[in-house]
């Protein structure tokens, strides 16, 4: 939406995932977590740095959404997944794999894609 | 410490009512409140109370001091917000008044108005517990996070979509004589597994139903109701609240509510008792794995075995441990910002021997109160006594 503000921290996160470039945010104990943070809240460390995304995460779990939002609804029904990269998990839409061949463990990816409902961008998870 | 008394409770019928204001809902319920209690309405000193959607489902910030003047009280009035665990919060706050002296009636309540904005509508306003950011982005909805918690549930420990339909199949019987319940209909667990999938592993009969409705209470100091010779037998002995990360994924385990874990062990030990104390519980079932959660927060299992409690018929009214006589959200219907507080109006009419269940639990002397926000992020557990 150009007509919106940036949302910080969380839109040049975006950019950086879109670059395939994505990282997130680890405290110096390993707690990850996504941008923006000040603070750990697991362990209240200041000391964060930004970590590479790891090319391939692991379905954690997973939902194909039947009734959606307004804001989503051309996009039903679509596939939410939370991925785990190791010390930090993101949400997306899973595309490119069928609904019901989606297995929690299997290896995807992430990109940013295109909301089809808004043309908003969204974190896409893609098979690997 | 001397322990809050529950003096008078009211509701209205929770259901579709599109064409009512709030306002007029929550007069209904507080006025009932009111009348119950016996209480001086001019003895009333606060009312805290518990809203979610207002903005977005009446266009309506600011809803307490208006609630407070359509109840007839001019006393402060202050709304209280953690999403579906709204007005357990205000009961939380209510109770710690209360003892600490500061005051010795409180109206507290709750309500919200969800079907005039539709089925899309509500979804979208109830998605916004969720991270905005990170979550709701993602295509998650209120439902959707629920469906991730119970195929992560599955996967850990077990369990089915059929364990799940008997929550669903429990719940509705319960409610059979609610008379302020949504859905008095009687179902199978065929019904249940064969309605159309919200989010799967979810259905439609997996997920409370869009509801307006109110909820109230008034709770006095003990020495107040003492001193006014109030009839009013049930106490709150035991408060608590537990927080968690907002975003689901960023939680340890997607099948535990350690928020929940935490206010009851707050509460119980408030309360001075333990889950082998409780006789009846009510919990935030907004879906039928929420239940299942809810029950192994408070205790009253250990993690992975409360999937089959409802099939085994022990969370039934003729059952061990009763979970949601009152229908639960599932049945007796979820108007977000007035469950918390119409789950302790639901439990004190019970221990007070006003239950269409009375044959199976007349004797029950404690209850349990569980109200959850969000994929609880926020999570209030009240222990309410007979005392007297
Ligand atoms: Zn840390």
């Amino acid at each position: 939406m150009s007509d919106k503000a940036r949302d910080g921290a969380f839109d040049d996160w975006l950019d950086s995932v879109e670059d395939g470039e994505g990282y997130y945010v680890e405290c110096e104990n390993g707690h990850g977590w996504l941008p923006p943070r000040r603070v750990c809240p697991d362990c209240g460390s200041r000391e964060l740095s930004e970590t590479p995304l790891p090319d391939a995460g692991e379905v954690a779990t997973y939902t194909e959404v039947s009734v959606a939002t307004p804001q989503f609804s051309a996009d039903t029904p679509y596939v939410t997944a939370i991925v785990d990269y190791g010390p930090v998990r993101v949400t997306g839409l899973l595309r490119g794999v069928d609904p019901d061949e989606v297995e929690v463990g299997m290896p995807v990816g992430v990109g940013v894609g295109e909301r089809e409902t808004t043309g908003d961008r969204a974190v896409v998870f893609r098979p690997r | 410490m001397s322990h809050p008394r529950v003096t008078g409770v009211g509701l209205t019928d929770f259901g579709e009512h599109s064409e009512r204001t709030g306002r007029d809902l929550f007069a209904e319920a507080g006025l009932a409140a009111l009348d119950d209690s016996g209480v001086d309405p001019g003895d009333v000193e606060a009312l805290f109370y518990g809203n979610f959607m207002g903005e977005l489902a009446e266009h309506q910030g600011h809803q307490a001091p208006l609630m407070a003047e359509a109840v007839g009280l001019d006393v402060p009035a202050t709304r209280y917000e953690a999403a579906c665990a709204s007005s357990g919060a205000a009961v939380r706050e209510a109770v710690r008044h209360l003892r600490s002296g500061e005051a010795d009636v409180i109206l507290v309540g709750g309500s919200e108005r969800m079907t005039n904005i539709g089925t899309a509508g509500a979804t979208d306003a109830l998605s916004i517990a969720a991270d905005d950011l990170y979550e709701i982005r993602a295509g998650m909805t209120f439902p959707g996070a629920y469906a991730l918690m119970a195929r992560a549930y599955f996967r850990e420990f077990g369990g089915a979509r059929e364990d799940l339909a008997h929550v669903a199949v429990k719940n509705h019987d319960h409610a059979l004589p609610n008379e302020h319940a949504q859905l008095r209909k009687e179902i199978s667990v065929e019904d249940a597994l064969e309605a159309p999938m919200v989010a799967d592993p979810l259905g439609l009969y997996d997920a409370c139903p869009i509801t307006d409705g109110a909820s109230a209470a008034v709770l006095t100091s003990a020495e107040y109701a003492a001193e006014h010779d109030l009839d009013a037998t049930v106490a709150v002995t035991g408060t608590g609240q537990g927080g968690d990360n907002l975003a689901l994924h960023d939680r340890e385990n997607l099948a535990r509510s350690p928020a929940a874990a935490k206010a009851a062990d707050e509460a119980y030990e408030d309360a001075g008792l333990g889950p082998a104390d409780v006789d009846i519980a009510e919990v935030h079932d907004c879906f039928t794995i929420a239940e299942v959660l809810a029950i192994e927060s408070l205790g009253l299992y250990d993690p992975g075995e409360g999937i089959a409690a409802a099939r085994e018929g022990e969370t039934h009214a003729t059952g061990e441990t009763p979970v949601n006589l009152s229908g639960g959200l599932k049945a007796k219907g979820h108007p977000v910002g007035a469950t918390g507080v119409a789950q302790v109006v639901s439990l004190a009419r019970v221990l007070e021997g006003d239950s269409a269940w009375a044959d199976d639990v007349g004797d029950a002397r404690v209850g349990v109160a569980h109200n959850a926000g969000g994929t609880v992020a926020s999570a209030t557990v009240h222990v309410l006594e007979v005392v007297e």
